[in-house]
């Protein structure tokens, strides 16, 4: 017996007498015989208990206990008990898009809180309630930069996330969009190229800070050549490092999208993760998703709706701004108690510890001989490692010795077979730091 | 009452970061750095509890209420599946491991896990394939739209449009018109399903396919489904099923069986995966042989030796959908509730879902006028019509059901019903639930004879009375900072 059903053979008989049918075969009778399923070959259900019991042992078929120094745009933070603690009650957890406001202020609250910590984060003036992940969010802005600007051209930095510049290419296969990459030169953006791209049919010029290498810019003088020709600038950022960079809103961004798995958000194998999205309020009419509003009820007391939901499907249908509906709002609950939790010292000071045990790190490595950092900009808590041989061959040696010890980029970027992007975070001790130097040493001996 | 960032005290913090043993502080050069500090709210550990504990006292929810939400299935989350997706080799695994060379030896466990719930859905929906990848239905919608014109182009197909009900979820057109189609919208009949006749004059060789829920949004299974499904095959169209509301045929047939090419599957309804609050969700989307070429990539695929490995070799895919496998902790979740199920639970499942469904529709049209006046499947679609004659209409009567303590069920939607409730009980709620829920419909429907002008102040109990919602899209406040 299924556990969750709470009918009764009593119960079963007096609805189906309520219902005036014989059985509950009855019930379907629109499902004609040569409708029947072909086969419905499930596996016998299984107790709790024994469930438990299968996915843990699934569960070590995994090689666990591996040091990560992988990155990538996924990292691996701290997660404060707090977190998942508060965002697991049940009364978050089991409720659903806040249709009906006056028996949702809780979700309908905590996002547009949400929503404010972004834009602090970012120094835009809005932003949405989620999207799905930092992929699509950046894909959506592609859209809306569409929307607004009625062109077709889109410049992405060769520094945005490979993962994210093939899914955007997926997304827009049946659309009309020109595509140019421009490459990254000494860890930067190649002002050079973009403004040989840059023109009057330009949407936008997408650039992602720190990029996928790991170096900062200041974005502000590419963004003032697109404005001046009526682009787009879209900026993919990654939070944790703006408790102390240079913020998209102040390099003068258009739209700033990004992952924010890292605000509280465990790895999980790839997902759920958190897109979010933030932009100008000229603009906000032509943002997708979900977007929380501040109001008055009837006493005039402040409340929370659901709010400009014309630019949404369910109002618009086809001439929708995106399809979305179901986003990620669970997420963005974690992700605005993780910041709460944090606040504004412990958010500077989370970066700045990022940064000093990376930096650590990366005087350590390059000590080793033949191992060069390359590092013609400053980076965050991740950076680029030249090795004297196949990078992918030293990662698969280094997790025999332990350690994730970072993403080759061989595998999206052609000629970069010898390098490798290696991610310091918090949780890195130094003990940690120097075992993974010794070990890498040992790998190149 | 008070937003985080209004409790904020100077000087408070609620989280401690671990102790730097490096003996180092970097610099970065002053043009890369931020000018103010970012304003989080400076409050303590426990001021946060108590904020979001207080915050979420202000929701219904499933645990808490009753929750009969027409199309969205609000069935009971079991608390195990939370239990199964916090299992530390799962929940702290790097996507980018299977990445590196040899890397998925290191995640064979996962990549199991992903294959086996690719088969059971397969065996579930009578698909030949699918993709974990979709995030929510409405990003498997797109999916399913992107292969369906990979298709017509590997073919030289020239398509223009896509074929709707006007029974649809707003996603299906919407999605359709991401996809870089045109929409034509078919008529429902007096039965509650796509009118035949309308249908046929809408098909031609320009169709692309069809979109339609099945069962449909009026609760409805369509009999010819495998009739349009030969019309729509005639012109080479693919035939899409939003797999929505799949709770309602577990065992009794299967969307691959009856003639779509394509489905895509809410885990987070059928499935029982924690709403969240409006997601996470995901939808994984099956197909038949006829599109396997154009799935999203990596897909996970099998050695000879048993292992298994993410195959990047689908040289027509039309490419990465989601970063890496989908959203795989509620992928887990989900395959822990099928497995605890089991072939009987399942058929079980859809059963009670739509015993329930049926109980409350026979109950309530003596008082309610039924969309369609037959039986229904897993929810049952009403009019508020005979109330809306009186003035009270279906909003009135969802915001009474919140004074007693329940959800309202989905209002005005379908679109093609006026006044449209639409109640959707699933298989989790007992009899004395509905007969409560049954009694206090029959209250409203007496108040809105006796005392329809009572309606207007409600809500009375909730924290909140009706917002203005006008005053929420002219003044557009949706951000704490905006006017400091």
């Amino acid at each position: 017996m299924f556990p969750y059903i709470p009918n009764t053979d009593e119960n079963i008989k007096d609805m189906l007498k309520a219902i005036g049918v014989p059985s509950i075969d009855a019930l379907f009778e629109d499902i004609k015989l040569r409708h029947k399923p072909r086969s419905f070959n499930i596996p016998e259900g299984k107790s709790e208990f024994e469930v438990i019991e299968h996915i843990k042992r699934l569960a070590s078929k995994n090689v666990a206990g591996l040091i990560p120094f992988i990155g990538g745009g996924y990292y691996d933070h701290y997660v404060p008990s707090a977190v998942m603690a508060l965002a697991s009650r049940g009364e978050f957890y089991t409720a659903y898009t806040p249709y009906q406001p006056e028996c949702s202020q809780g979700t309908l609250q905590a996002l547009f809180e949400f929503q404010s910590a972004i834009c602090a984060l970012t120094e835009m003036e809005v932003a949405n309630a989620s999207l799905y992940d930092g992929g699509t969010a950046l894909y959506e802005a592609v859209m809306m930069a569409g929307r607004i600007t009625g062109r077709d051209k889109v410049i992405m930095d060769g520094g945005v996330s490979p993962i994210y510049r093939k899914m955007i290419r997926t997304y827009t296969s049946n659309l009309h969009y020109e595509f140019r990459e421009t490459p990254v030169v000494h860890g930067q953006s190649s002002r050079e190229e973009i403004e040989k791209l840059l023109d009057e049919k330009t949407a936008a010029v997408i650039l992602q800070n720190p990029n996928f290498f790991g170096t900062i810019d200041d974005h502000a003088d590419v963004i003032e050549k697109a404005r001046h020709l009526g682009a787009l600038a879209i900026e993919s950022v990654y939070p944790i490092s703006l408790g102390i960079l240079k913020t998209p809103g102040a390099m003068g961004a258009d739209i700033v999208t990004g992952e924010g798995q890292s605000l509280g958000i465990p790895l999980n194998f790839g997902g759920p993760y958190l897109g979010f999205m933030a932009t100008r309020k000229k603009y906000i009419r032509k943002m997708p998703g979900r977007i929380v509003g501040e109001t008055t009820d009837r006493n005039g007391q402040r409340c929370f709706v659901n709010t400009l939901q014309a630019r949404e499907q369910h109002i618009r249908r086809e001439k929708a701004n995106s399809n979305i509906c179901t986003n990620v709002a669970l997420c963005a609950l974690q992700s605005v108690i993780y910041m709460s939790l944090l606040g504004k010292q412990g958010l500077k000071g989370l970066a700045q510890l990022n940064l000093d045990k990376a930096e650590f790190a990366r005087r350590e490595i390059e000590k080793i001989e033949g191992v060069e950092v390359k590092r013609s900009s400053p980076t965050f808590n991740e950076f680029t490692v030249y090795l004297p041989v196949d990078a992918s061959i030293v990662a698969e040696a280094m997790i025999h010795k332990g350690f994730a010890a970072g993403f080759p980029l061989g595998r999206y970027y052609k000629g970069m077979e010898q390098y490798m992007i290696v991610a310091v975070t918090e949780k890195r001790t130094k003990e940690e730091i120097l075992g993974y130097v010794k070990a890498l040493k040992e790998v190149l001996a | 009452m008070k937003l985080i960032f209004e409790k904020s005290v100077k000087g408070r913090q609620g989280f401690q970061n671990p102790r730097s043993d490096v003996d180092l502080k970097a610099g970065i050069p002053s043009q890369y750095l931020r000018k103010v500090d970012c304003p989080f709210p400076e409050v303590s550990e426990l001021d946060v509890v108590r904020h979001y504990t207080a915050l979420s006292q202000k929701n219904y929810s499933v645990d808490t209420q009753f929750y009969p939400l027409g199309s969205c299935t609000m069935k009971y989350n079991p608390k195990f599946t939370e239990t199964v997706a916090a299992i530390e080799g799962f929940c702290n695994l790097h996507p980018l491991l299977p990445q590196l060379k040899q890397g998925e030896k290191f995640v064979q466990g996962a990549l199991e896990v992903l294959y086996h719930m690719e088969q059971l859905l397969c065996e579930i929906t009578g698909m030949d394939r699918f993709t974990m990848q979709p995030m929510a239905g409405a990003h498997g919608e797109l999916t399913g739209a992107m292969m369906m014109a990979a298709y017509h182009r590997r073919k030289g197909n020239r398509k223009k449009y896509v074929i709707v009900p006007d029974s649809a979820h707003g996603t299906n057109p919407a999605t359709a018109a991401t996809a870089g189609y045109e929409i034509v919208s078919v008529q429902s009949d007096q039965n509650g399903v796509m009118d035949i006749n309308d249908l046929k004059d809408k098909i031609t060789d320009e169709a692309a396919g069809l979109m339609v829920t099945c069962p449909n949004t009026l609760g409805i299974f369509n009999s010819e489904a495998d009739k349009i499904a030969e019309m729509v095959h005639a012109v080479d169209g693919v035939m899409y099923c939003d797999g929505a509301n799949l709770n309602a045929i577990l065992g009794r047939c299967r969307p691959g069986d009856i003639g779509f090419d394509v489905v895509h599957v809410n885990l987070h309804k059928t499935f029982s995966t924690p709403h969240g609050g409006g997601g996470p969700g995901a939808g994984p989307v099956g197909v038949k042989k006829k599109l396997m070429p154009f799935l999203p990539i990596s897909m996970v695929d099998r050695c000879d030796d048993g292992t298994f490995y993410l195959n990047y070799d689908y040289p027509d895919s039309i490419g990465y959908l989601a970063p890496f496998y989908g959203n795989f902790s509620i992928i887990l979740r989900a395959y822990a509730y099928i497995i605890m199920a089991g072939e009987e639970g399942l058929r079980e499942v859809s059963n009670h879902a739509v015993l329930n469904a049926n109980y409350i529709r026979q109950r309530l049209k003596e008082r309610f006028h039924p969309a369609y006046d037959r039986l229904c499947m897993h929810e049952a679609v009403f009019s508020a019509s005979k109330q809306a004659e009186r003035g009270v209409h279906a909003i009135d009567i969802a915001k009474y059901l919140i004074d007693q303590n329940m959800h309202p069920p989905t209002v005005y939607f379908p679109l093609s019903v006026k006044e449209a409730i639409m109640i959707e009980p699933t298989e989790t709620e007992s009899k004395e639930t509905m007969d409560r829920f049954i009694e206090a419909c029959f209250q409203a429907d007496d108040l809105s004879r006796e005392h329809p002008e009572a309606f207007h102040g409600l809500p009375k109990t909730t924290p909140v009375t009706r917002p203005d919602e006008v005053k929420a899209a002219r003044e557009i406040h949706t951000n704490y900072f905006q006017n400091r």
